[in-house]
């Protein structure tokens, strides 16, 4: 036993399988909470309670909510492809725990899943690999709101992720790398500007790159005001119309899964990551606040701004928000090329 | 190493068989897309992962997203063919592999060594700035001339799409942009 504990590819593989099941487990709760805060956000904005009768306060409603979906009669359509039916919700689950692998949760390496030099890319990928999930969801359930619902997502999302990337590319050029857990150091530095200390945190370099990253961040995730591929007043429920029981509750785990991992990357890109006033060992509660922020941030969002129309969605998406992310990506080069500059 | 090289190996394999033997376009589609992604887990045994992760974002986030939107928005359930047309398709396709297996079959028994490349010095730094610095300094001029390529592509497309009918719109040309 001590013989196969002393090797380190089994040492690697029990500490990767300990972190898999901390995330995995964390996220599923921080997600049913995460549920569980919405429908109270929204109640309060909408001047109403919320759910308030399961357990102290309401609290135990996430769990009584995903008891029911366990208990619903599953139905699939006779006419479905049911393999790829099968398939299209794992996949929207899948791709975004894969995200939380590169996250840097708070300094050292037992709160980073893996320290990878790709980890940027790691997330483009998964987010790209995200479409299918609906896409396929809407073709195989043979039902034409469903295929226009993944249709269009299809389209949102291709449009999308391309002023996404582009809008990362002005925080690689001032880090200098594509790892997040070097990102998140190279924003370590404090300035003092008058007595006053700026912390070093990408969103006051890159307050563009900022604001287009959390729109296109609406749009893969497919929340209000970008919410077309289940737009209820028009495509029933969109690419889920034909979905029940936990499959229903596996594409909504993967949007709000989803929230979050694009959330944690927001957080690593633009807030700073753990860093934080005080001393290291505070760099996960740092990491939880500005996830809070931002997770807040997006149920604010989803009730204050009604939902947009196909041709504003394409025309902001190409016309606006794209241009914006490459006039982002000059001006960034020519300010680094003009400090180095003035400093060298 | 060599258990994970031949697990990506026979998922590529086989997938890319699946490929071509499928009936249905759609499951056809996503096989390549499975091929795609074991042909990245490849790369990055090879130590390759920048170029393991864009093969996963541009091919299988990007190309093939598009096509299973064209094979969706045409709706092919089956995929027909009948005619002369199959049968020299079948026959090129024949010829082709039989070549493909001849070329292989030399590669196998000239015995190459399985794994990562042992690294010169720029392997220390990571390949993504290996690559960056190959494609500015030594292969600037083709790397400008593919940029140049993909604009007049982008600039043509626009124009076709647009020239079609002549009633294309300033509204209605932003909903046929996918």
């Amino acid at each position: 036993m001590a013989a196969l504990w002393n090797q380190p590819d089994v040492q690697v593989a029990v500490w990767a399988l300990l972190k898999v099941g901390i995330i995995l487990n964390g996220m599923l709760i921080l997600v049913s909470y995460m549920i569980f805060a919405e429908r109270k956000i929204a109640g309060h904005m909408q001047a109403r309670t919320g759910p308030n009768r399961v357990g102290w306060f309401g609290f135990m409603q996430p769990w009584a909510d995903v008891l029911k979906l366990f208990f619903k009669e599953e139905f699939i359509p006779a006419e479905a492809n049911r393999v790829i039916f099968h398939i299209a919700p794992m996949l929207a689950v899948i791709p975004a725990l894969v995200t939380f692998a590169v996250v840097p949760f708070g300094p050292g390496p037992a709160l980073v899943g893996a320290d990878v030099n790709v980890g940027l890319l790691v997330f483009l990928a998964m987010s790209s690999l995200g479409v299918y999930a609906i896409t396929l969801g809407g073709w195989a359930s043979n039902n034409k709101y469903a295929l226009l619902g993944g249709l269009r997502s299809s389209a949102q999302m291709i449009s999308y992720e391309l002023a996404m990337g582009l809008s990362t590319i002005g925080v690689l050029m001032l880090a200098g790398s594509l790892s997040l857990v070097d990102i998140v150091h190279a924003q370590s530095k404090v300035a003092h500007v008058f007595g006053l200390p700026i912390p070093g945190w990408y969103v006051l370099y890159q307050p563009v790159a900022f604001v287009i990253f959390m729109i296109t961040a609406l749009a893969e995730t497919n929340r209000a005001p970008f919410d077309l591929p289940e737009a209820e007043g028009e495509l029933v429920a969109g690419f889920h119309t034909e979905y029940s029981s936990m499959k229903f509750g596996l594409f909504f785990l993967g949007e709000f899964m989803n929230v979050i991992s694009i959330s944690c990357i927001a957080v690593t890109l633009f807030l700073g990551g753990w860093n934080g006033p005080g001393p290291a060992s505070l760099g996960l509660l740092w990491f939880a606040l500005k996830l809070a922020l931002l997770l807040f941030f997006f149920i604010w969002i989803r009730w204050t701004y009604p939902r947009l129309r196909y041709d504003q969605l394409m025309n902001l998406g190409w016309k606006v928000l794209l241009p914006l992310a490459l006039a982002n990506i000059v001006l960034t080069a020519i300010a680094i090329q003009w400090v180095s500059g003035a400093a060298g | 190493m060599i258990f994970l090289f031949a697990g990506f190996a026979a998922l590529l394999v086989a997938s890319s068989l699946l490929v071509v033997l499928h009936r249905n376009p759609v499951t056809s589609a996503l096989f390549l897309v499975l091929a795609f992604c074991s042909l990245g887990g490849i790369y990055l045994l090879l130590q390759a992962e920048f170029v393991a992760l864009v093969q996963v974002i541009v091919y299988a986030g990007a190309i093939m997203v598009l096509f299973l939107f064209v094979i969706m928005y045409l709706n092919l359930r089956q995929d027909v063919e009948r005619g002369v047309q199959t049968a020299i398709r079948r026959g090129l396709g024949w010829l082709v592999g039989a070549v493909l297996l001849a070329e292989a079959f030399a590669l196998i028994a000239k015995r190459w060594q399985v794994g990562p490349v042992s690294g010169g010095p720029e392997m220390l730094e990571g390949n993504t700035q290996a690559i960056g610095r190959a494609l500015y300094t030594r292969y600037l001029f083709p790397f400008e001339i593919t940029s140049l390529l993909l604009l007049v592509a982008m600039i043509g497309v626009i124009v076709i799409a647009k020239g079609r009918g002549g009633t294309a719109a300033a509204d209605d040309s932003a909903e046929e942009k996918p």
